[in-house]
């Protein structure tokens, strides 16, 4: 057999969304509007099997994720498969459910680190924000990873009704003992999207928050690292999707779905492979859905011909089809794109406060969600 | 004598930091939390002292032992140093 074009660069890291189910109901939860039934998701042995063939592939982190990803009973023993295939763990959780004998138990079983969601520093805020009672789990759970000796990262999404609260969200990370807080600004797709109304900041609140973070970090010479996602709806500039479309990590839903982003399974004319079907290295070499946008022949101008195409791969391919239709062209959060337009609109109209969240509800599809 | 600033600590990997081989690359890994970093050319070597047993003026005889003519005393303490602020080290 004879082929042309060498084989990728080796994956880095693997998303592992375990499972949907999650008793928080987030407006703007990353997982798709069309949440996969726990009675479709991977047993253990597929996913023992996708550890093993992503650590043969070359992936040396994984993130188990959801949904959260602590409903699924056999978390154990997905740890050490990962831990067997040499791949280091980091549980991403609402610390619901994260009692002092489960972590034990993850933490035998080779759990190397955790990532703790929190809404709001607030706790009624955090609560109502994830749509249920959880800020004194949260609370619980960062203490007992502490106590535990594993590296504690808090993780929060950023919008309208929190960005006000940045310095308080950081001393909250700080007194939590985190080794690092994620500040990630609200990205628009899915059920992001579909709230946008309600969670668009205003130019002034990211300002704001943009200022109080640099000030803790010059603060901060030792503290917990502070990393800040930026918005692109607000700066003019395309962020770097994933590191490079195909390029550095991918995704395993559910129910075995293999992407190259979680928001992925949007885009039409992917053909999305399973890992039910097929091996993951020929998913990765070969399939449509990594080949399709992998480095840069895909694009069109401006892309094509600006010199920043290597930097920031165009930007984000959901963003672009949910804005223009096109997965192929510019993100429209960069300025040179032709439709940019569009998001300058919307960022400098703000939210609407009248707008109401819909969130998801386990088991159903957008059309059934509820309106809180 | 007192040691240079910088040389008077004993690195050890940080508690969180996972050391492996990378079959696959064929490279040295130390491993983080959303981190990889890459040992490359004698960094590995280097890493390999660092168990809390030798302070970094030991680190440095063994390596000017191991690599004659190889500028160690003047790279392998900021090295270290490096190591140590962006927390792989401690
Ligand atoms: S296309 Fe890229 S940036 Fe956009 S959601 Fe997917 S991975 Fe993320
Ligand atoms: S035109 Fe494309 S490559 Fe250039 S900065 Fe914008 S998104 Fe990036």
């Amino acid at each position: 057999m004879t082929s042309a074009t060498p084989s990728p660069a080796r994956p880095w890291a693997l998303l592992a969304e375990l499972t949907h189910a999650c008793p928080l109901h987030c407006g703007y939860c990353s997982n798709p509007l069309e949440l996969t039934r726990r009675s479709r998701e991977l047993t253990t042995e597929q996913w023992t099997d996708v550890m093993r063939q992503a650590g043969e592939l070359g992936v040396v982190h994984t993130h188990l994720s959801g949904g959260e990803p602590l409903l699924r009973r056999d978390l154990e023993r997905i740890v050490t498969a990962a831990e067997a295939a040499g791949i280091y763990t980091q549980l991403v959780t609402s610390g619901v459910g994260l009692d002092q004998a489960r972590l034990d138990a993850l933490a035998s079983a080779g759990l190397r680190s955790v990532q703790l969601s929190v809404q709001h520093a607030d706790p009624r805020a955090s609560d109502r924000i994830g749509g249920h009672r959880s800020f004194a789990e949260k609370e619980r759970a960062a203490q007992l990873v502490r106590a535990a000796g594993l590296p504690l990262g808090l993780n929060v999404v950023l919008h309208r009704e929190n960005l006000d609260a940045v310095d308080d969200l950081i001393e909250l990370g700080i007194s939590w003992g985190a080794d690092r807080i994620e500040l990630a600004n609200v990205q628009f797709y899915g059920w992001g999207l579909l709230n946008r109304a309600a969670l668009l900041p205003t130019r002034a609140q990211i300002a704001g928050a943009r200022d109080a973070v640099e000030r803790w970090r010059d603060r901060l010479a030792t503290g917990p690292e502070l990393v800040w996602v930026v918005p692109d709806y607000f700066d003019g500039v395309a962020k770097p999707c994933m590191g490079g479309w195909g390029a550095v990590s991918l995704t395993v839903t559910p129910d075995g779905t293999v992407l190259p982003c979680p928001a992925a399974a949007a885009l039409p004319d992917l053909d999305p492979p399973n890992i039910r079907d097929h091996p993951l290295h020929w998913i990765w070499d070969h399939s449509k859905a990594f080949t399709r946008y992998r480095g840069t022949d895909w694009m069109a101008d401006p892309c094509r011909s600006c010199s920043r195409r290597d930097e920031d791969f165009g930007g984000c391919r959901c963003q672009a089809y949910a804005l223009t239709g096109d997965a192929g062209r510019t993100d429209p959060a960069c300025r040179l794109s032709p439709e940019h337009g569009v998001i300058r609109a919307l960022a400098d109209e703000g939210a609407d406060a009248t707008a109401p969240v819909r969130r998801r509800v386990p088991g159903r599809s957008e059309g059934a969600a509820a309106r809180v | 004598m007192t040691a240079a600033p910088g040389t008077d600590w004993r690195p050890a990997l940080a508690p969180a930091v996972v050391r492996r081989h990378d079959p696959v690359r064929d490279a040295d890994l130390l491993l983080l939390p959303e981190r990889v970093g890459v040992l490359t050319g004698s960094a590995a070597a280097v890493v390999g002292l660092c168990d809390g047993t030798r302070g970094v003026d030991d680190i440095v005889d063994d390596l000017a032992e191991r690599f004659p003519g190889a500028p160690v005393a003047t790279d392998v303490p900021p090295f270290l140093e490096r190591l140590r602020k962006e927390g792989w080290l401690r």
